[in-house]
């Protein structure tokens, strides 16, 4: 997958729209800041959800994260494989490192969000 | 990163390196230069070079140094030889501790490594203390730098660059040596749970020192570790930790630290408090070790729980890299910490199982 295709939130995770549903996982850069993924905590499909709550965790030997919707709707799929091996959110964080899918009312709610460009450019501000 | 912060003679090479650095107790450190658990798994395979000059080093001289450090630490210092070190606590009247520190005597004079974040309290008590004693105490932190190589081949790498036979150095001895023609300190110490050493050398040679370390090291398989995997290896050594399992509201009993205490020996401060507790109120509490089910992190302040009654409190923990398991030190009320007891850890709000288990996690094969 094109990280082109993707909006960004300003707390690390992307979005990506595909008809009514919204696939969501956590950016390289986020990744590559927390290093040493131990731990992951999802959501259960049938939970509804809202922009900016929190709907999972993350954890890594220094700290715990929380995985925050960048929609409001309804989890209809979790990537349960991450569970048993985070290694896909290190090796291909935008494909086989999803987190998430939500089923969605109002797909407007994907403007808020960052192109990959103004994400870059946090990124950026962020690392330094 | 502010400008105020102390830098070590190597923070220009942890940078250029990949090195994430933090503010620790007032100076800039690298946490890692890679990835927290690589570094771990180095030191305990292979052998990984610590920047540790942060830590305080005080050195004291005169007729009465040994006669003082006497009176300010809980251990016997009187009877250590020349090269010997000793584990010790620096407590207050009422027995808290203020840090943990290792006495080392020389040939001339008595040096006390301490805890960087303590570093000026200690500077400070010591000098309060100091008036009746004919001693003098240089703080050298700023004027040495100090490293740690650890790991199963930390000796056969140094003893490349050394004509000292390192088998001669035992654990917990010093010898004055020179590496590179420069002069240092040298000792079996360490805060990995591995076999290695602690160099102190002049601060204007510790990056060469260093450099030199890395690239004889390449054959080793060394690798540079930062702080983030002192932190796992040395919970897995299941070693306390100023700030976490000690603090001055905790007495060197009930953090099981007796090895580091000599009642019977001459007067220290904290020694009336702490006959005290031994003999008469006796301790409340003791430092266990929590084996949590799974992988999730029981970080500091999260409460040990029995059914609905909080029991104790974890003060540090952390996923085990040779476990593959979330473990944790704290404290716990003493009906609840026999080896096995079930009980949960309360990990933001979720209630995790977890068994009180022996200490340490981890302990090196010995030859």
């Amino acid at each position: 997958m094109s990280s082109s295709d993707l909006k960004f939130a300003k707390s690390h995770e992307w979005a990506k729209l595909d008809g009514d549903v919204v696939t969501i996982g956590i950016s390289k850069f986020a990744v590559n800041l927390l290093t040493d993924l131990v731990y992951i905590e999802l959501p259960a499909v049938g939970d509804s959800v809202s922009s900016g709550v929190s709907i999972g965790e993350i954890e890594s030997v220094k700290a715990v994260s929380d995985i925050y919707s960048s929609v409001t709707g309804e989890i209809v799929e979790i990537n349960d494989s991450l569970e048993e091996d985070l290694g896909a959110l290190t090796e291909d964080p935008y494909g086989k490192g999803w987190i998430v899918k939500i089923k969605i009312a109002d797909p407007s709610e994907l403007d808020q969000l960052m192109d990959q460009k103004a994400y870059d450019e946090l990124c950026q501000s962020e690392a330094h | 990163m502010s400008d105020e912060l102390l830098k070590t003679a190597c923070n220009g090479w942890h940078v250029g390196n990949g090195g994430r650095m933090v503010d620790f107790a007032g100076w800039s450190m690298p946490v890692q230069y890679t990835s927290i658990i690589e570094e771990h798994e180095a030191v305990r395979n292979y052998v990984g070079l610590f920047d540790i000059a942060h830590m305080g080093r005080l050195k004291f001289t005169g007729n009465d140094a040994c006669a003082f450090i006497d009176r300010i630490v809980t251990n016997d210092v009187t009877a250590i030889l020349p090269g010997q070190i000793r584990y010790a606590l620096v407590t207050n009247d009422q027995g808290g501790i203020l840090d943990d520190v290792l006495v080392y005597r020389l040939e001339d004079c008595y040096m006390m490594v301490v805890n960087a974040s303590n570093r000026i309290k200690i500077l400070d008590w010591v000098q309060q203390h100091q008036s009746e004693f004919d001693v003098k105490i240089e703080d050298q932190t700023i004027s040495h730098f100090m490293l740690a190589l650890q790991g199963p081949s930390a000796e056969k790498l140094l003893a490349n660059l050394m004509d000292l036979n390192l088998e001669d150095i035992k654990y917990y001895y010093s010898v004055s040596s020179s590496i590179l023609g420069y002069p240092v300190l040298i000792s079996r110490t360490g805060y990995t749970g591995e076999d290695g050493f602690e160099i102190i050398i002049e601060n204007e040679h510790g990056l060469e020192l260093w450099e030199t370390l890395i690239e004889k090291g390449s054959s080793f398989n060394i690798k540079a570790a930062g702080l983030g995997c002192r932190d796992t290896l040395r919970l897995e050594a299941a070693m306390p930790l100023y700030g976490h399992e000690m603090d001055e509201n905790r007495d060197p009993l009930t953090a099981g630290l007796s090895f580091g205490i000599r009642l019977k020996a001459g007067d220290f401060i904290g020694k009336e408090a702490l006959l005290s507790i031994k003999n008469e109120t006796g301790i409340q509490q003791k430092r266990v070790g929590i084996m949590l089910d799974g992988k999730r992190i029981a970080r500091e302040g999260s409460s040990i729980m029995n059914k609905d009654k909080q029991v104790g409190e974890i003060t540090s923990g952390t996923f085990s890299p040779t476990l593959q398991k979330a473990i944790a030190m704290g404290y716990i009320e003493k009906e609840f910490s026999d080896i096995g007891t079930d009980l949960e850890v309360d990990i933001r709000g979720k209630r995790i199982a977890a068994k009180v288990v022996s200490l340490p996690f981890y302990s090196r094969k010995k030859n």
